[in-house]
């Protein structure tokens, strides 16, 4: 049958009819291959968010043994080995496993919802991405579960990671893990950007994209420029460790600092990217909570940009104490200072909404509203240790920890946990329980900071970070305990919050399709949403298409009842042009595939033989991915990548 | 539990957009899949090729920092000879420009003028890797002899890589424009497949000026 190239999509409002034929287009098989095969970025994305948060579990567990062998001084709970690779191991899990993925987990989940499209831009790309993900995590746990995991901290400066002082397989699992978790994170960020730019829908200019799309956007086009350092540092580490190559250390003309500026060139922008998203995702419900819109949208997307580029300018303020020239000091420290601004613009963004508008208090907002105030704690001490004489009495002590953590937990998982209560009514149909909520939330904050607040006069006092135990008369004893103490009630508090989930996934009340009375169009479907997302395709006049009703506005309004019906034979979407968002293109979607899965497969056998040096294993990983690369590249007549015959 | 007491009646949300225009997007024709250069394949390479650049750009890095804090005498070498070098330099230049013409054989429908031009370009690429296998061979050092030769190697190294992966792209577009799969209209994979490869070409000019070039004008020497 001959398809016309050229076609004006059909407009009108949906039909039963035209519901159930799309639902059969979009939804995913049952069964082994839809399971390994499915492309809807939905299922993608809660995947990402529940390995994610067994992946935080983990590394919350690790924590609590740190924390047990650091309760009183003098204890010899753990070998210093042993608290050598639950310290770098935690690091790694927490920074790595949960804090990145969650959120692309969450962007993966909300994008096409968010920006009115039914998939992302490449949705077999999207399914390899989480496989990579899971797969790299679990070759990184094999390491640690069999006495191998990493335990030169998760920055793993050399010498300490050169086989001279670490002849173990412990630094070959991390090396070749992160280069392997790498590819993850590239092409997500690589999917991510093209969505944003070529899919939303009609009508949503730059400047009427969610805020939230502008945080993952811009962490986003970030990974896929900073990545390629840690990867490449990573893959020369384990070169010089297996083949005798020099890159870093100086016995053969190498450079130790060269490993110190490709990981934090990497490494800062990097803390950007687990923290912009989470900003984005404050940005974005705060507002709905307190029943307004976000004050400054535009200098706040402006400022999440500014944070972007300026953190490509500090990663320096990491080597402050590694004996570089003055001048360079002063110019990264003039830099890391200077990020204080638009890092200041949100802050008072978040701070002028709840002033202006009437909060309505949820678990969800107690946590939004509560980043915030941990937002500046952790700013405030990343303020204090961009100053470099500051830095070189701070650095490698207790208060850097505490700065980390501040910023993580407070700007990441804070946020995370209020997206969950937030989101979770779209994702199951079900909301969290309230009351649960509370505790749950009340008992992280109050945990958190009894944990963390004392632990940077710890640092203050002079203990230094990462060693397996300290003498008792140095006056950090009680402040220890103290923070012991915090981390159990932290713990308690995750633990009510799975338990509220587990709860709320079978008993909680029916959510309807917009529980909280927000603003964006994931709120026009159902809940859960259908495989297709959306019937029509909405078309957006303003930021806030469900607000337009009561917002003194002039202009057009926003349509969500009617739209292009985009139903032939085949998955279809809507291409629109990158700045105004005008529809350029109907985009032929692909059917499900494993092709992802195998061509993860491949590339696992390929790392677990250079790993082992079994050269047979390679070939065979290599052989595999090429044959999967092969396939899905394949052009198809369906996705009109090559000419149909007469 | 939605701010009930705030948020307008269903009525009055009602009447205040009656007034207000509803913006839909009713578009007339539009392309159906990837036309021309048009598809979001394109934006994907795009990206690829963002990474990769940025890869390549820590690469030189790590060869300008080292070489710029080591002291003289790093570069194992002081006058790299050029008598292979060079002439491989132009063979991958040439086979970019076959790449180029195979596309334009393909947007004319002139479809031997495309199994030409990618054939020549496929071949060329292969002379490339081979003498690159040679030049490699000829060094009068090895990975383990100190950061230079290591540097050399993995920089050269992953180009290599890269253009092996860019000749298996060349010989899968020379199959499907054989197996007469693309039309003026249905060609993106070409397109993408041609922008790669003559990425590829221009990441080693880069390496090329930095290896091979500036021990001439005195760097690391």
């Amino acid at each position: 049958m001959r398809v016309a190239d050229f076609r004006a999509p059909a407009v009108g409002p949906t039909t039963a009819e035209h519901e159930s034929r799309l639902k059969r287009l979009w939804e995913t098989s049952p069964g082994l291959e839809g399971f390994l095969g499915t492309v809807d970025h939905k299922q993608i994305g809660i995947r990402y968010i529940v390995t994610a948060f067994i992946f935080l579990a983990l590394g919350g567990i690790e924590a609590l043994v740190m924390r047990l062998q650091l309760a009183g001084p003098n204890l010899s709970l753990l070998t210093p080995e042993q608290y050598d690779q639950l310290f770098s191991t935690h690091g790694m899990t927490m920074i790595f496993l949960y804090a990145s993925p969650i959120l692309s987990g969450f962007s993966n989940y909300l994008w096409p919802l968010l920006l009115g499209s039914r998939d992302m831009a490449f949705p077999r790309l999207n399914a390899l991405s989480y496989w990579i993900y899971l797969a790299s995590g679990i070759f990184l746990y094999v390491g640690f579960l069999t006495g191998n995991g990493p335990n030169d901290g998760w920055f793993n400066y050399v010498p300490y990671a050169d086989r001279d002082y670490n002849p173990g397989l412990n630094e070959d699992f991390y090396s070749l893990g992160m280069v392997f978790l790498g590819i993850s994170t590239t092409i997500g960020a690589a999917n991510f950007i093209v969505t944003a730019m070529r899919t939303r829908a009609p009508g949503m200019a730059l400047n009427r994209m969610p805020v939230l799309i502008w945080g993952t956007l811009t962490a986003s086009a970030a990974n896929l420029v900073v990545v390629p350092a840690v990867s490449l540092a990573f893959f020369l580490l384990w070169l010089e460790r297996q083949f005798g190559a020099h890159f870093f250390d100086p016995a053969g003309g190498g450079q130790p600092l060269l490993w110190q500026h490709l990981f934090w060139i990497f490494g800062h922008p990097w803390v950007y990217a687990i923290v912009l998203p989470a900003m984005g995702m404050v940005s974005h419900a705060l507002p709905v909570f307190c029943r307004r819109p976000l004050v400054g949208y535009g200098i706040v997307a402006l400022s999440t940009v500014a944070t972007m580029v300026l953190g490509f300018g500090v990663w320096v303020h990491h080597m402050f104490a590694t004996g570089l020239p003055g001048l360079g000091l002063s110019f990264f420290s003039g830099a890391s200072i200077a990020i204080v601004f638009p890092s200041a613009v949100a802050v008072f963004a978040w701070l002028a909404t709840l002033w202006l508008g009437r909060p309505v208090i949820t678990t969800a907002f107690l946590y939004f509203s509560s980043m915030i105030l941990m937002f500046v704690i952790g700013g405030v001490s990343g303020f204090m240790t961009a100053s470099v004489p500051v830095d070189w009495q701070l650095t490698d002590t207790y208060f850097v920890v505490a700065h980390i953590h501040y910023v993580l937990i407070g700007i990441n998982v804070f946020p995370v946990l209020g997206a969950v209560y937030f989101w979770f009514p779209k994702m199951t149909g079900r909301l969290m329980d309230e009351r649960l909520g509370r505790w749950n939330f009340w008992l992280t904050f109050i945990g958190f900071n009894l944990a963390f607040l004392p632990m940077h006069l710890t640092g203050l006092l002079g203990m230094p970070r990462r060693v397996y135990t300290y003498q008792d008369g140095m006056g950090w004893d009680s402040l220890n305990m103290i923070t012991t103490i915090g981390s159990f009630v932290l713990a308690l508090g995750v633990l009510l919050f799975i338990v509220n989930v587990l709860k709320s996934l079978r008993g909680g009340a029916l959510a309807g399709p917009n529980p909280w009375d927000a603003y964006s169009l994931e709120w026009s479907v159902s809940s859960p949403p259908p495989p297709y997302n959306f019937a029509v395709i909405p078309t957006v006049a303003s930021r806030y298409p469900l607000w337009e009703g009561r917002l003194r506005e002039s202009g057009a309004v926003s349509c969500v009842d009617q739209g292009m019906l985009l139903e032939s034979h085949s998955k279809e979407a809507i291409g629109t042009s990158s700045m105004d968002a005008t529809p350029d293109m109907i985009l032929e979607m692909p059917e499900d595939s494993t092709a992802p899965f195998v061509l993860t497969l491949g590339t696992a056998l390929l790392f677990v033989g250079l790993l082992l040096k079994l050269w047979s294993i390679v070939i065979i990983g290599t052989v595999v991915l090429a044959i999967a690369t092969l396939f899905w590249l394949w052009p198809r007549r369906e996705l009109r990548e090559r000419e149909v015959n007469p | 539990m939605n701010g009930a007491g705030l948020a307008p009646s269903e009525l009055e949300m009602r009447r205040a957009q009656r007034d207000r225009p509803v913006l839909l997007a009713e578009p007339g024709k539009l392309p159906v899949g990837p036309v021309g250069r048009r598809g979001l394949g394109l934006w994907g390479v795009g990206t690829l090729i963002a990474t990769e650049a940025a890869l390549f750009a820590y690469l030189l890095f790590a060869y300008y920092y080292t070489g710029a804090v080591s002291p003289r005498g790093w570069l194992l070498e002081s006058h790299p000879t050029l008598k292979l070098a060079l002439p491989n330099t132009i063979v991958l230049l040439v086979s970019s420009v076959f790449a180029w013409y195979g596309e334009t054989g393909v947007l004319r429908r002139q479809r031997s003028r495309a199994l030409i031009g990618f054939s020549i370009a496929l071949v060329l690429g292969i002379v490339f890797v081979l003498v690159q296998g040679f030049e490699w061979y000829a060094r009068p050092f090895r990975l383990s002899d100190s950061s230079y030769a290591s540097l050399y190697y993995i920089t050269t190294g992953f180009h290599i890589a890269h253009v092996i992966v860019g000749v298996l792209v060349l010989a899968a577009i020379l199959l499907w424009t054989a197996l007469d799969y693309f039309s003026p209209r249905r060609q993106l994979s070409v397109s993408a497949g041609v922008i790669y490869w003559h990425f590829v070409d221009l990441v080693w000019l880069l390496i090329f000026m930095t290896y091979y070039i500036t021990p001439y004008l005195g760097f690391g020497r």
